[in-house]
């Protein structure tokens, strides 16, 4: 038996550790101690435990042979062939996981006349991009998409799989990763290489109030999904070095079970994640008049306007004005909150801004961590102020 | 036909934060409920049920007192539940976690369509669903967003395909997992609530399973392993603006010019 292992004797049934545990895992079952079935493993109980009766039992399992892996995989997100920008966050970060290990990036690309699209990835430093095009790639379908995937995997044995946690990309990695066996951290917001190739996997947890670090140390390639607008874009190279290689499709892959119907291109929607200004309302903003405020800001910054998530429960705003963990993640040019408390689940979802500046009339807002300008101002002050001044209509009165 | 619906319990606060000095969890109330997006789960079996003849089975993997999901599911009108309980089932991940299930839908016998709510609220991966679905070799599809029509033999329905909407088709056996557009979840009814009480939960040990080796659940069944959890710490210089009204809003407004956010007025 491996896992957390208690040792009744030396147990005081203090039942420290149940009322540690995040998971409700412990329990007290006939005067005794156990660890249930909601165990995840994070080890808090031993810490807490005054008799050290708590301890991890690990598991002695087969280690693969790491070096056979090399390189870090980039899946191409892409509708049609354009590709989607969450694809060139991923090769900024696995350019940089790469040079830890002194390892290549590789790029899976999947889809339908798309041999000449491929060459722009190259123009990031990308050492190959392996594309799979046939006709009947063009949509996605993930049954298809998982076959094709599987057989690159088996021909470039990366060390690393990234995939952008798109609904496709969520859809897609969890199969290709079960059919490796291996493990899968979703919506990844921290990524570090450690020397030995191990994959440092940061995400948040329990509702973005703790984040866990997470390492598939046992089983290779390590797959984790990254969120848009979480990583940096790189830079393009000067000279490029790369490749084209072209992957054969054999229909043994293409018998999907999911007939397509009917695809139609979504209508356009306001994307908040794509503005370089926005200006947040946040529950600070009690009516209509302050609602213009922050609607007037973002309009003479070139801007939008985005929310916490009572705003929109409140019926505010649209769902797709809500920035946070449950909500969209934003990293903008520039971001201005007004009378948002900055809980952790807004803050996830904003943090990455360039600039922040957050305007709430407490002092002792959690915000003001976050922020880098914090100003302690009533909005239905400063707003109009500031409106103004920028307006042109009073000039340097002080 | 047979619905199986996936459910987990969560815990119904999020107020989980960790003490500065011992570096403990420290939860205030722990009170659980159903994930609120299997309840769209829930409720697209029910809407199917009311077209053609059907029968729902709630799954759930979990401590014993995961019971008490079971008991909310039958009180939103489930036919039948099957908790997954076992020590060796303890620390798994997704992997894991999905290979466990889909030996319990193995072990409750036949199922046409299995359904999963989009994520849960306490992991929030998305993919135990599509990794079920692998495990027990069938189709699936993510994000569905409404249901088109169903059958004896197929269900079609709209799809979120990142910039496309598709409208597909697939044959059972196959799994959906449903987003919380599909159908408004219904609230528990009074009689169903009463009556779930008494009504049998079925429990689904390592025994009840086809596969009895442990390496292939809980933590040895786990490639990943969380090795520290700790509280999101931002450090970063923060400039203070603490003067009046006035003066703050020309601070910020000669910021914003200095970042040129705003023109010079001339
Ligand atoms: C699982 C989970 C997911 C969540 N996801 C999200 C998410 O995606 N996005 C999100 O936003 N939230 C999310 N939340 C909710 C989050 O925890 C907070 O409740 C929410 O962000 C608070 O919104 P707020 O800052 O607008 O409101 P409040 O917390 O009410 O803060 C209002 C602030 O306004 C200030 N204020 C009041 N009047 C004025 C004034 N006249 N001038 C200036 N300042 C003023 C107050 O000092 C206060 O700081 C989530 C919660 C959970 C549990």
């Amino acid at each position: 038996m491996s896992g957390i292992v208690i040792d009744h004797n030396k147990c005081i049934k203090c039942l420290a550790c149940i009322k540690a545990c995040p998971f409700n895992a412990l329990s007290l079952e006939n005067d005794k101690i156990e660890v249930n079935a909601a165990c995840r493993l994070c080890k808090v109980c031993i810490g807490v435990c005054p008799t050290q009766a708590i301890s991890l039992q690990d598991v002695i399992k087969k280690v693969i042979d790491k070096n056979l892996y090399q390189g870090i995989l980039v899946y191409v997100e892409h509708t049609d062939g354009n590709i989607h920008p969450v694809t060139y966050e991923l090769i900024g970060k696995a350019l940089e996981l790469a040079k830890k290990i002194d390892q290549q990036v590789y790029c899976l690309f999947i889809g339908e006349n798309i041999k000449e699209k491929a060459n722009v990835l190259l123009e990031y430093g990308v050492a190959k991009v392996l594309v799979y095009d046939h006709l009947d790639l063009r949509y996605f379908r993930v049954d298809n998409y998982a076959n094709v995937f599987e057989s690159a995997i088996k021909k470039l044995m990366p060390n690393t799989v990234l995939v952008g946690a798109t609904t496709t990309g969520r859809s897609l990695a969890p199969r290709v990763a079960v059919r490796f066996k291996t493990g899968l951290t979703a919506d990844t917001t921290i990524l570090q290489m450690r020397e030995n190739t191990d994959l440092v996997q940061i995400r948040p947890a329990f509702g973005g109030n703790i984040m866990a670090q997470i390492l598939t140390t046992k089983t290779r390639p390590q797959f984790a999904t990254v969120r848009y607008k979480v990583m940096d874009a790189p830079q393009k190279v000067t000279n490029v070095t790369g490749s084209i290689e072209i992957g054969v499709v054999n229909e043994s892959m293409l018998k999907s079970k999911i007939e397509l119907l009917e695809v139609k291109r979504k209508e356009a929607t306001f994307e908040i994640s794509e503005a370089e200004v926005i200006v947040v309302a946040g529950n600070g903003v009690k009516d209509e008049k302050g609602l213009k405020l922050v609607s007037e800001l973002a309009e003479l910054l070139d801007g939008v306007v985005g929310m916490t998530r009572p705003m929109i429960e409140k019926g505010t705003g649209s769902y797709l004005q809500q920035i946070g963990l449950s909500g969209r993640s934003v990293k903008p040019k520039l971001i201005i909150t007004c009378g948002v408390s900055g809980a952790i689940q807004f803050v996830a979802g904003m943090d990455k801004s360039d600039t922040i500046i957050a305007i709430n009339s407490d002092p002792n807002a959690p915000i003001f961590k976050t922020a880098h300008y914090a100003v302690v101002s009533d909005l239905y002050e400063v707003l109009p102020l500031l409106i103004k001044q920028i307006k042109g209509e009073i000039i340097n009165e002080l | 036909m047979k619905i199986i619906v996936c459910i987990k319990q969560v815990p119904d606060t999020q107020k989980v934060k960790v003490d500065d000095k011992t570096g403990v969890l420290i939860r205030d109330g722990i009170d659980t409920k159903m994930n609120p997006f299997d309840l769209y789960a829930l409720e697209t079996a029910m809407k199917i049920k009311e077209q053609i003849n059907a029968e729902i089975t709630v799954i759930t993997m979990g401590p014993p007192s995961a019971k008490e999901v079971i008991k909310e599911a039958y009180a939103l009108g489930a036919d039948s539940g099957y908790l997954l309980t076992d020590r060796k089932f303890a620390g798994a991940d997704v992997l894991a976690t999905s290979f466990t299930l889909a030996q319990g839908i193995t072990a409750i016998g036949g199922y046409d369509l299995i359904i999963c709510g989009k994520q849960t609220t306490d992991g929030d991966t998305a993919q135990v669903g599509p990794a079920i679905a692998e495990h027990l070799a069938i189709p699936h599809v993510s994000w569905v967003v409404k249901i088109k029509d169903v059958c004896d033999k197929s269900i079609t329905f709209m799809e979120d395909m990142l910039d496309d909407i598709a409208i597909a088709k697939m044959n059972y056996p196959c799994l959906i997992t449903v987003d919380k557009d599909v159908f408004q979840p219904r609230l528990p009814s009074y009689r169903l609530k009463q009556q779930a009480e008494t009504k049998t939960i079925n429990i689904l040990t390592l025994e009840d399973l086809a596969q009895k080796d442990s390496e292939h659940y809980g933590l040895s069944g786990s490639p990943t392993q969380v090795e520290k959890i700790f509280e999101p710490t931002s450090e970063h210089e923060v400039e203070r603006f603490e003067q009046d009204d006035k003066n703050n809003a020309k601070l910020l407004y000669q910021k914003l010019k200095e970042l040129k956010y705003v023109k010079e007025l001339s």
